[in-house]
């Protein structure tokens, strides 16, 4: 079986964000970077599936610049064979729809059997990504999977509505699936494998040799929310905050 | 500017976020027509027209025939716009019909700005300004962003079917198992958020929750992490709670979260982060560290 799983990086979430001169994206010097929190599920999917079924081979892809092949290394490290780079120092500029286009065209005559991808991404939170690549594929997607079962050229997902309910829906490979938090517990790579990683293939393709259509979407502003809230803010020494707190809740609750 | 609104139908009823869409295209001030794939039994009550899709023909969750119905319906009525929910199914919906009809998609609309939409970024700690440089454009609206319309008056029903083959198979519904504590009744809910750091500190929430006489809570990290049973969890997939005291412990104040605790009467918030987007509704942020102040917190309660 041939497995392709889709991955971001992002920063850390509680980084401290500041708005680029261009006024449209963040400064992305000093922050942390990561792999995007549900592409890690979707990552740990993807080695439990080649793990179950013995015989898989299992790629790993990532759009952006030259950092991302730390979250790359990281992916191989926990057992994905081999690592795709699609070059792109302007990432976080292209549109959801020029990413996944991008992908289609890279996976197109790959003949995958199973895409993971992630259910959004923490920093721009679309959703859109793994649907179009499916669509652009033309295969079924399956979104927002908490539980996966792969049989016989298969799969059955538990998906997560609202309000605690889920339904259970299968399709036939070839098949993507978006992954959402829940669905497992993506394992830490072990030191040998890190090591094992460093030896593993890493391919890197221009962005320009697969993307070929336009933005659909303009970014005019990215600005941090009005401030609505008027929290009192309280910092300082823990025994002089506790004190405050407690004071706090006796005048403006009935609970103390 | 005309829009076609798709509203939300599962297990007989229509679901009540459908009347946000109506909202949102009234507050846009836009012509708009609707879809839905339900039953002449539940229909939204709108002047408006509505195209119809037979649910027992079509099936609940059966996107590919769910997609070539909506298309059908942007066809006849002609719109330029396509509005989704951003739940479940608009999100899983929204990428196939806005790539069929070659449109720009906007995820979880917050507000309307100007010719363009506001969408959350970085977890809520940043907005976007988007415009569609598409002619047609696909958005969704995030839950209990817009002001639900009023329910009144009936729409003109107009029945559509398809033919298009189905790609995957709907097996049913399965209700997530009832918990043992109604955090709805409490009155006093702290809860952990990852912000705890592993799952020996719940137990800190825990004694702060006792010291203060209520029950504890947890964000969804915490409990897929298996830190918390499920029964514990608040927000859009765990309990909507309205608390008369509600303490978030290490938890940033993701949408998902904000929208499972935010009627709460007095939220006091403590985080290391001055910055989390939790500062939103607190009434209180206490920047610390949780490890040191729960404990400090509950030995002076108890002393
Ligand atoms: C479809 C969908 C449904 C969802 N449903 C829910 C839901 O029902 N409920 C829910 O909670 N989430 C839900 N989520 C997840 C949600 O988007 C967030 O991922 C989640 O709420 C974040 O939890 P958190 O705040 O505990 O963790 P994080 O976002 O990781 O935040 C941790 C916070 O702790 C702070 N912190 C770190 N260390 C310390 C310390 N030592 N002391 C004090 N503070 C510290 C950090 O500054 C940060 O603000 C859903 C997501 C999706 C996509």
């Amino acid at each position: 079986m041939n497995i392709l799983v889709c991955i971001k990086q992002v920063p850390d979430m509680e980084s401290r964000f500041k708005v680029a001169a261009s006024g449209t994206w963040f400064e992305e010097s000093d922050l942390a970077w990561r792999i995007n929190e549900y592409d890690e599920f979707a990552v740990e999917q993807a080695v439990k599936l080649k793990e179950q079924l013995g015989d898989a081979d299992l790629t790993v892809l990532s759009i952006g610049p030259a950092r991302v092949k730390e979250a790359l290394k990281k992916a191989l490290a926990m057992g994905c064979e081999r690592a795709v780079n699609i070059v792109d120092p302007a990432a976080a500029e292209k549109d959801s729809f020029q990413i996944a286009s991008s992908i289609a065209a890279f996976a197109k005559d790959k003949s995958f059997d199973v895409i993971f991808t992630g259910m959004q991404s923490q920093d721009r939170g679309s959703g859109q990504v793994g649907v179009l690549v499916a669509e652009l594929l033309g295969i079924p997607v399956l979104t927002t999977a908490v539980e996966f079962e792969y049989t016989d050229g298969s799969i059955t997902v538990r998906r997560e509505l609202e309000g605690g309910l889920r339904a259970a829906v299968k399709a036939s490979t070839p098949a993507l699936v978006t992954c959402q938090l829940g669905l497992n517990t993506p394992r830490y790579p072990t030191l040998p494998n890190i090591m094992k990683a460093k030896k593993k293939e890493l391919l890197e393709i221009p962005i320009g040799e697969l993307l070929k259509d336009e933005a659909r979407l303009t970014t005019l502003a990215l600005a941090y929310p009005e401030k609505k809230g008027s929290a009192l803010v309280l910092e300082g020494e823990i025994g002089e905050l506790v004190d405050k707190v407690i004071g706090i809740l006796k005048e403006k609750t009935s609970v103390l | 500017m005309k829009a076609l609104l798709v509203g939300e139908y599962r297990e007989g009823k229509l679901l009540e976020p459908t009347y946000e869409l109506v909202g949102f295209a009234q507050k846009l001030g836009c012509e708009f027509e609707l879809f839905l794939v339900g039953t002449e039994a539940a229909l939204p009550q709108v002047n408006a027209k509505l195209y119809l899709a037979d649910v027992a023909t079509v099936g609940e969750y059966n996107p590919a025939l769910h997609k070539q119905l909506i298309l059908d319906a942007v066809d006849k009525a002609n719109a330029d716009t396509v509005v989704f929910l951003h739940s479940s199914s608009g999100w899983d919906l929204a990428p196939r019909v806005a790539l069929a009809l070659g449109a720009a998609q906007l995820s979880e609309v917050v507000e309307i700005k100007g010719d363009g939409y506001l969408l959350p970024a970085c977890n809520a700690k940043l907005r976007r300004t988007v415009k569609a440089a598409t002619g047609k454009s696909v958005i969704t609206l995030q839950a209990g962003a817009f002001m639900p319309a009023e329910q009144s008056g009936a729409p003109q029903v107009e029945k559509l079917t398809t033919s298009t083959p189905a790609q995957s198979e709907f097996l049913g519904y399965e209700q997530a198992e009832a918990g043992q504590v109604d955090l709805g009744k409490a009155e006093i809910i702290v809860s952990a958020g990852r912000g705890v750091g592993k799952p020996e500190n719940v137990a800190m929430i825990q004694a702060l929750a006792e010291a203060l006489g209520g029950e504890y809570g947890a964000s969804r990290p915490v409990v897929d992490a298996g830190w918390a049973p499920h029964d514990r969890q608040v927000g859009t997939t765990g309990q909507v709670v309205s608390p008369k005291l509600y303490v978030a412990c290490g938890i940033s104040g993701a949408i998902q979260h904000l929208a499972g605790m935010k009627k709460s009467e007095f939220i006091l918030a403590i985080n290391t982060d001055k910055d989390a987007p939790i500062g939103e509704v607190a009434d209180v942020l206490v920047v610390a560290d949780i490890k040191q102040f729960a404990p400090a917190l509950t030995a002076k309660l108890a002393g």
